[in-house]
């Protein structure tokens, strides 16, 4: 890892502040993709402003429907929560599988979204769920969110400070894991929303996280597994790798697809 | 150069590092314990794995300025007063190594499970509990079977204190 400086944010203020002040610097929460990153020599920050300790970023309230999660709340926390398990357990299920364990007391559902890896879980759940993400500037639907492969519409210096969405009806989310990451080769969130059938797919798109409009208008008329049956996805714009070809992973996103659905219920 | 602090085994501890210097670097070189281990040093393997304010995490993924202020626990706190901790006592008793170098990250990991699902864990829910360490000599199924006599054992001597 190249020499970097540490600096401990005690207030969302203070971390924007020093972010200005050290242009080459970056945020850092969990730090389980960060951390990594630098000790590969991939990224080299000069300067590491540290999250976790901002107590307002962290926790998970819930006002009827309504759910808020803190930037710097770590995915262990939102699997374990009976508060959101109540009204929107298939959140809970994603987080629960993300990584490992230790992982999952680490990284943090900011974290996740800002860096929006293609393969990770949270894009999908909040593009699925029709989610906001609350930054310390402004609010962006995730539908204007996730733009392509690690890239989001975060502004230089701007941060995740939270996200909201209201409990859907019905959700699920089922993933292919990659047996040594856990990364989800495919993984598919479907949301019966007030707004409408939602469907979002990670790990499969070749711009990352997308939505599926001809899984979306199947189960808006028919919610079942079934409906799916004959809608075509197409693998033009599928992921190849050395995991699976682009057929593979369309293959996967209709049975995930249909996993999630059934897990819905 | 920065000072850090860390409360490792009910001890207060502090050292100097480099801002880059990793926590398992740190626990190790700086404080001098030598019980965990460096595996893959790329967050998979889970040899590293120790306590940081009573959750389980990976050392060789969290720099040390990061943890400054918390409270540490490794595989040398473990045992009491000259006594195997159960989990330990388990991993004895059932031959859960081979090797032995997975075994602290993995005592870690256990202990870790039973804290948080202990009484329920299944064969299922160990195995899945394990998902971030790994055993390069493959020996797992001693290792779950430890885990679960453990587990067996702590919620028996807990309903005893009942």
């Amino acid at each position: 890892m190249y020499a970097t400086s540490y600096h401990r944010a005690s207030s969302v203020e203070e971390a924007v502040k020093l972010k200005s002040a050290n242009e080459e610097g970056k945020y850092l929460s969990g730090g389980m993709t960060l951390i990594a990153t630098m000790k590969q020599r991939l990224a080299a920050p000069s300067d590491l402003i540290d999250l976790r300790h901002i107590s307002t970023l962290r926790g998970i309230s819930i006002d009827g429907r309504k759910v808020t999660i803190g930037a710097a709340t770590p995915h262990a926390d939102v699997a374990a929560s009976r508060e959101l398990a109540a009204i929107c357990p298939a959140i809970c299920k994603l987080a629960g599988h993300i990584g490992d364990p230790h992982v999952r007391h680490m990284g943090t559902i900011g974290g996740s979204i800002a860096n929006n890896d293609p393969a990770a879980d949270y894009p999908a759940g909040l593009l699925g769920l029709g989610a906001t993400i609350v930054t310390d500037r402004r609010s962006i639907p995730a539908d204007d969110f996730f733009i392509g492969l690690f890239e989001t519409a975060l502004e230089e210096g701007e941060m995740v400070t939270s996200v909201t969405f209201n409990a859907p009806e019905k959700a699920g989310y089922a993933k292919f894991n990659n047996p040594a990451s856990r990364f989800a080769m495919t993984g598919v969130f479907v949301a019966k929303t007030a707004g409408g059938v939602r469907v979002a797919v990670t790990g499969a798109g070749s711009s990352g996280v997308f939505r599926h409009p001809g899984f979306e208008q199947a189960l808006g008329s028919n919610w079942s597994a079934d409906a799916l049956s004959n809608v075509a996805v197409d693998a033009s714009n599928l992921m190849a790798d050395m995991h699976a070809n682009a057929e593979y992973r369309a293959n996967l996103v209709k049975v995930m697809a249909k996993r999630a659905v059934a897990s819905a219920g | 150069m920065t000072k850090v602090t860390l409360t490792v085994n009910g001890r207060a501890m502090s050292g100097e590092c480099e801002d880059r210097t990793l926590l398992v670097h740190f626990i190790r070189e700086k404080l001098g314990l030598t019980g965990t281990h460096v595996g893959c040093d790329t967050t998979q393997c889970g040899a590293c794995v120790v306590h940081m304010d009573g959750h389980s995490v990976k050392s060789c993924s969290i720099l040390a300025v990061q943890a400054s202020g918390s409270t540490i626990t490794t595989i040398e706190g473990l045992a009491g007063q000259g006594e195997l901790h159960p989990v330990q006592a388990a991993f004895k008793e059932h031959h859960g190594l081979q090797c032995g170098f997975c075994t602290p990250g993995m005592v870690m990991t256990a202990v870790d499970l039973i804290n948080r699902e202990g009484g329920t864990l299944t064969e299922e829910t160990v195995r899945a509990g394990l998902e971030g360490n790994i055993c390069r000599c493959t020996g797992y199924h001693n290792i779950v079977k430890a885990i679960l006599a453990a587990d067996a054992e702590m919620a028996g001597s807990r309903q005893a204190a009942e």
